[in-house]
């Protein structure tokens, strides 16, 4: 699994907007590099990141190879109600990480 | 006549002796970066290097080895244990008399008491354990000594830093020590003052280590990089580190 740092607030008043910061760690490997032996390093890149809050999807992201390695994404949301916050992010491979996040809305 | 003598004589001293930057104008390379790049290193959830931080935390509890230890088996917790441990590295090892970085220190480590096998030289592993031990002497003064029995190793170090190599020819004392605050093309020259390493350098896109960094300035100037673990590389080193006495540790800075 991938080192994840997520950065949101424990608590937040209701309507308050509030940002959200994630770091994971990853190479980006964007396909174009040539290794020591000549050949191509294959491309291995997170293509898509996605946030949903309580099961409605609030930020999505498609990533290119140009982004360099270890994404730090950052975005801002409606702090509506009290619940869960996840995380995914989505790899050339099809594997998928997730993060599950809790937040106390007053 | 006179005049001019006297010209080429002060011009003489001046370019032999290159003047050491004074303790109230030593900055950091944290001053010299942008603001987008301090703005990550002061927030630690968009500091890529803790991500190296992170996963040293880890191999620090791994039980790796014959000896089936793990680091904290024997150092107990690094947030008391290895507090201003990183601010005195490069040291001399009694045992084999010889000066140890903090990598080589945690590889030896790992050798004489767990029984495993070293890591590569900058190695993600290797980088993240010591990243995670120079983390927890962050804010604290380097309190390299450069007296004593260092003395002949800080004056290698010293030595090596105003040799002029390469085909440049230049020294690194040419650049640090009388050009810094200027631009070499579009980057700022910064006094070469290893307060953050292991660093999260943008260019690399990775953590690395002072030796990378040096090894890095030296093909720049078109010399031969030092090999890694090589006497001259971490006698310069503890130069740089006894140059920077007093300064705060920021491990792990961010660099362009």
């Amino acid at each position: 699994m991938a080192r994840v740092l997520i950065n949101l607030p424990a608590r937040a008043r209701r309507g308050e907007i509030i940002e959200i910061k994630t770091l994971i760690a990853h190479p980006m490997e964007t396909g174009y590099r040539l290794g020591p032996t000549g050949a191509a390093i294959p491309r291995d890149i997170i293509k898509r990141f996605l946030c949903t809050y309580n099961g409605e999807e609030v930020f999505r992201a498609e990533l290119f190879p140009a982004i360099a390695a270890n994404p730090f994404i950052a975005f801002f949301t409606v702090a509506t109600e009290s619940g869960e916050i996840v995380f995914s992010w989505t790899d050339d491979h099809g594997e998928t990480q997730t993060e599950v996040r809790q937040i106390t809305v007053e | 006549m006179r005049v001019l003598l006297l010209a080429l004589a002060v011009a003489a001293v001046a370019a032999a002796a290159p003047a050491e930057i004074a303790p109230g104008d030593r900055r950091s390379g944290y001053d010299f970066a942008g603001p987008e790049s301090r703005a990550m290193q002061d927030d630690d959830t968009a500091n890529p290097g803790m991500l190296g931080v992170l996963q040293g935390e880890g191999l620090w509890a791994t039980k790796a080895g014959g000896a089936d230890r793990s680091c904290a088996d024997c150092h107990g917790n690094a947030r008391t244990s290895m507090k201003g441990v990183a601010a005195r590295y490069p040291a001399l090892e009694p045992a084999v008399g010889s000066l140890l970085d903090l990598e080589e220190r945690i590889n030896r480590c790992r050798g004489e008491h767990q029984g495993a096998a070293p890591f590569a030289w900058e190695s993600e592993d290797l980088l993240a354990l010591t990243a995670f031990v120079a983390y927890q002497s962050r804010g604290l003064p380097i309190a390299v000594r450069g007296d004593g029995e260092l003395q002949s190793f800080v004056d290698l170090g010293s030595e090596l830093f105003h040799r002029r190599q390469g085909q440049l020819n230049l020294s690194c004392s040419q650049c640090h020590d009388d050009n810094w605050g200027k631009r070499l093309a579009g980057a700022v020259i910064p006094q070469a003052h290893p307060t953050g390493y292991p660093v999260y350098r943008l260019e690399w896109q990775s953590l690395g280590s002072l030796q990378r960094r040096l090894r890095n300035c030296m093909s720049g100037v078109r010399a031969e990089p030092y090999e890694y673990g090589a006497p001259e590389a971490v006698a310069l080193e503890l130069y740089l580190m006894a140059r920077a006495r007093g300064m705060a540790l920021e491990t792990p800075a961010v660099r362009p």
